[in-house]
């Protein structure tokens, strides 16, 4: 069973609330002006349950995690 | 294959889309069009949906985009053909780029080759309608463009609709998905990534864009085979292009010259520097600076490469030693910045940021912290938007950094040099946001 | 001041004590909602610990809605059959005020079940439903006002006067961050949501502040096609 996963941000429908990087901060940082960085799109397993609630909490749904596509 | 591929002796082998152009000294119409090249060989096979035969063509020639990406032109194809839905090409002839003027010189002097181009895609890969988008403050190009688009109807050439597209005019309004998006009726602003345009594009079906110039090259190739095409050009890189070369050079102008040709000679093809450089600018103002020391670089991807270099839409710009490389920076920075589409985070508050900071810079009024500031804000640019608008203008920032390094230390120790107060050697347009996006 | 009714069955008191208890979660919800909603960024919190307080306080709203449905609708004071509890007007009891009840709880059914589905909706048309909580709230307040058998009561006046304080000082202050520019939408809303505690203070002193409300809120119907 393919268990990699990946995120990906809808740059357009972000608007820097920052809740991402709140819930997730191992993966996701913020720059100066609250906007979201992400040095590398994959997701430990360890990290997945995190991942999920960060995905949950974004009020503008940009932040997704998708299946790694082979 | 109708008429003779044109390598008559005497004759350039790097002369092809233009050739029509030094043969008359005059923009080619259909009848000149038709006594040079015949007419566009559409298969028999026009009632089947796909004509693979195209494609193995393409995929042996090694045709790879000319618009700045270098995708292999099979490829697109190949993956619009597979999709589901009839398929809608989109001829990308908005040519958004102040520094490059190929696309309208070639639209001006062999619009037919491109449009046969976009016909025999068409037929490739099974579209019924052809969009043709220029931006519509080019009123002489519409103009000339409708008239060619209604010779070809007049004389019943092609079994596909060609219809002419006005767009508004802005540096992103010429991205692939910022077209997909005004077709569509929305503004033309780039799109975030899915669905794919070759997917789901114009109207929910596959949708081919394909820049100007490579159209034109696929209706050659089409007529004379892959083995004529790899006549010129490297293997690995096999073909001519148009390069538009400008600034210090004695004959500044649109040329067509095979890849792998030295920039050297390129820029002699202009008729020579000027004066003594220090750089060029290649690519566009998404491009890089390259230092004088390289210029004996072959025009491929494969030798740029390793300089942080692409050939890009084959701008070339020569900076000569008594500019400031800094100062033409910041404008077009400053130019970048206004012209975004302002729809991420990095465009609307990141790039302005450094554009602001670079202006300082060059004008001689920065602060102890502002090198290390830009250096970081620069980093931050690169794949944080929903398209490459930041990352083009990061690629610049950071190669002016690195090629005019001796500048910016004398700029940030003794403020702007007297190269400040001379006339702009970039014609950049001022940096004022759009007027309109629909 | 009207002596509190003391012989009614628990299955009221709960009802009203539900229902009070409901507009006040209620209340709670919409401030956090709209407190959060703008690029604030809280000192010492966590947006997402906002985000699940007013989560978590919607749910509360609903468990304390559903025991002030039900124990209504079982209470044999009033003879209201199960359908009024999505059905608005059809009710025998101060018909139009009921209605306005059920038509608040049928919003914020409408909000939960969305948000719930949120990331198979997409966010333009969750957003959408998710504004309709907006009208939820002065509904639930009509409604109260209208059938409480407390409105009379000094301590539930006090009760709505805080609930409209807070929700109208939450919009203030959040069209106040939302500036400058588009003055004209902002103040607009402002004055909307300025409006709503003017027309609830007339109506309570017209209305059910007044003797012989009961009666006149009994014969007060709705009549949507077709009356009886």
């Amino acid at each position: 069973m393919n268990r990699d996963r990946t995120l990906r941000i809808d740059r357009i429908a972000c608007t820097g609330h920052g809740l991402c990087a709140e819930l997730l901060p191992e993966l996701v940082a913020l720059d100066e002006w609250g906007y979201p960085v992400l040095p590398q799109a994959a997701v430990p397993a360890r990290l997945q349950a995190h991942a999920r609630r960060a995905v949950a909490a974004c009020p503008v749904l940009a932040l997704r995690m998708e299946h790694t596509p082979r | 294959m109708n008429t003779s591929a044109p390598t008559a002796t005497g004759v350039a082998v790097d002369t092809r889309l233009l050739s029509g152009w030094y043969a008359t000294g005059r923009p080619a119409d259909l009848t000149d069009h038709l006594r040079q090249y015949g007419t566009p060989p559409v298969t028999a096979a026009r009632g089947n949906r796909h004509s693979a035969a195209l494609i193995r063509a393409l995929e042996a020639a090694g045709l790879t985009g000319r618009g700045g990406a270098g995708f292999p032109t099979a490829q697109k194809l190949r993956a619009v053909a597979a999709g589901r839905g009839r398929a809608v090409i989109v001829v990308n002839a908005m040519e958004s780029e102040p520094a490059s003027h190929k696309d309208q010189f070639l639209l001006a002097v062999a619009p037919h080759l491109v449009l046969d181009g976009a016909v025999l895609a068409a037929e490739a890969v099974g579209a019924d309608t052809v969009h043709v988008c220029v931006p519509r403050a080019r009123s002489t190009q519409h103009w000339q463009l409708s008239a060619a688009m209604d010779e070809r109807r007049r004389a019943c050439l092609d079994a596909v609709s060609l219809r002419l597209q006005g767009l508004p005019h802005a540096y992103v309004s010429s991205e692939s998905t910022s077209l997909v998006r005004w077709l569509n009726g929305g503004e033309a602003r780039p799109q975030g990534a899915p669905p794919r345009s070759h997917e789901r594009g114009v109207g929910r079906r596959p949708t081919l864009v394909h820049n100007a110039e490579t159209l034109a090259h696929l209706a050659l190739v089409a007529r004379y085979g892959p083995v004529w095409f790899r006549q010129a050009g490297t293997p690995d890189e096999p073909g001519t292009t148009l390069v538009t070369v400008s600034g210090a050079v004695a004959a500044p102008g649109v040329l067509e010259i095979s890849l792998g040709t030295p920039l050297t000679a390129v820029l002699d093809r202009a008729g020579g520097p000027a004066e003594p450089l220090q750089a060029i600018l290649l690519g566009g103002f998404a491009g890089v600076w390259l230092p004088a020391q390289h210029l004996g670089t072959p025009l491929t991807r494969r030798d740029l490469a390793p300089l942080g270099a692409a050939p890009g839409a084959g701008v070339i710009v020569a900076l000569p030693r008594a500019a400031c490389g800094l100062t033409e920076t910041a404008r077009v920075l400053a130019y970048l910045a206004a012209h975004s589409a302002r729809q991420c985070g990095p465009c609307r508050l990141g790039l302005p940021a450094v554009a602001e900071d670079f202006t300082a810079l060059a004008a001689g009024r920065a602060d102890p912290a502002l090198l290390s500031r830009l250096r970081h804000r620069t980093g931050l640019l690169p794949d944080r938007g929903a398209c490459r608008h930041p990352d083009g203008a990061a690629r610049l920032a950071a190669s002016a950094l690195r090629t005019f390094a001796d500048d910016v230390e004398r700029h940030l120790t003794y403020g702007a040099c007297p190269a400040v107060h001379r006339p702009p050697l970039l014609a950049v347009p001022p940096a004022e946001p759009p007027e309109a996006w629909r | 001041m009207t002596t509190l009714a003391l012989t009614g069955s628990p299955l009221w008191y709960a009802s009203r004590a539900g229902g009070s208890l409901a507009l006040l979660l209620l209340t709670a919800t919409v401030v956090l909602g709209v407190a959060s909603g703008g690029r604030a960024a809280p000192r010492s919190i966590g947006r997402f610990e906002i985000g699940l307080l007013h989560r978590n306080l919607s749910v509360l709203t609903l468990v304390f809605l559903v025991v002030h449905v039900v124990t209504a609708v079982l209470d044999p004071f009033v003879h209201l059959g199960w359908a009024v509890t999505v059905m608005p007007f059809g009710a025998s009891y101060r018909p139009l005020w009921l209605g306005l009840g059920t038509v608040a709880f049928d919003l914020l059914l409408a909000v939960l079940v969305t948000s719930a589905l949120r990331l198979r909706m997409g966010v333009r048309r969750w957003k959408a439903v998710h504004w309709l909580a907006y009208a939820a709230w002065p509904f639930a307040l009509f409604h109260g006002a209208g059938t409480g058998t407390d409105t009379r009561l000094s301590l539930q006046l006090w009760l709505y006067a805080g609930c409209l304080a807070s929700v109208v000082g939450a919009v203030w202050w959040r069209l106040a961050k939302a500036g400058p520019g588009r003055a004209a939408g902002r103040l607009v809303a402002a004055v909307t949501t300025g409006a709503v505690p003017v027309v609830l203070t007339a109506f309570l002193a017209a209305g059910p502040l007044q003797p012989g409300w009961a009666q006149r809120a009994a014969t007060t119907a709705l009549h949507l096609g077709g009356g009886r």
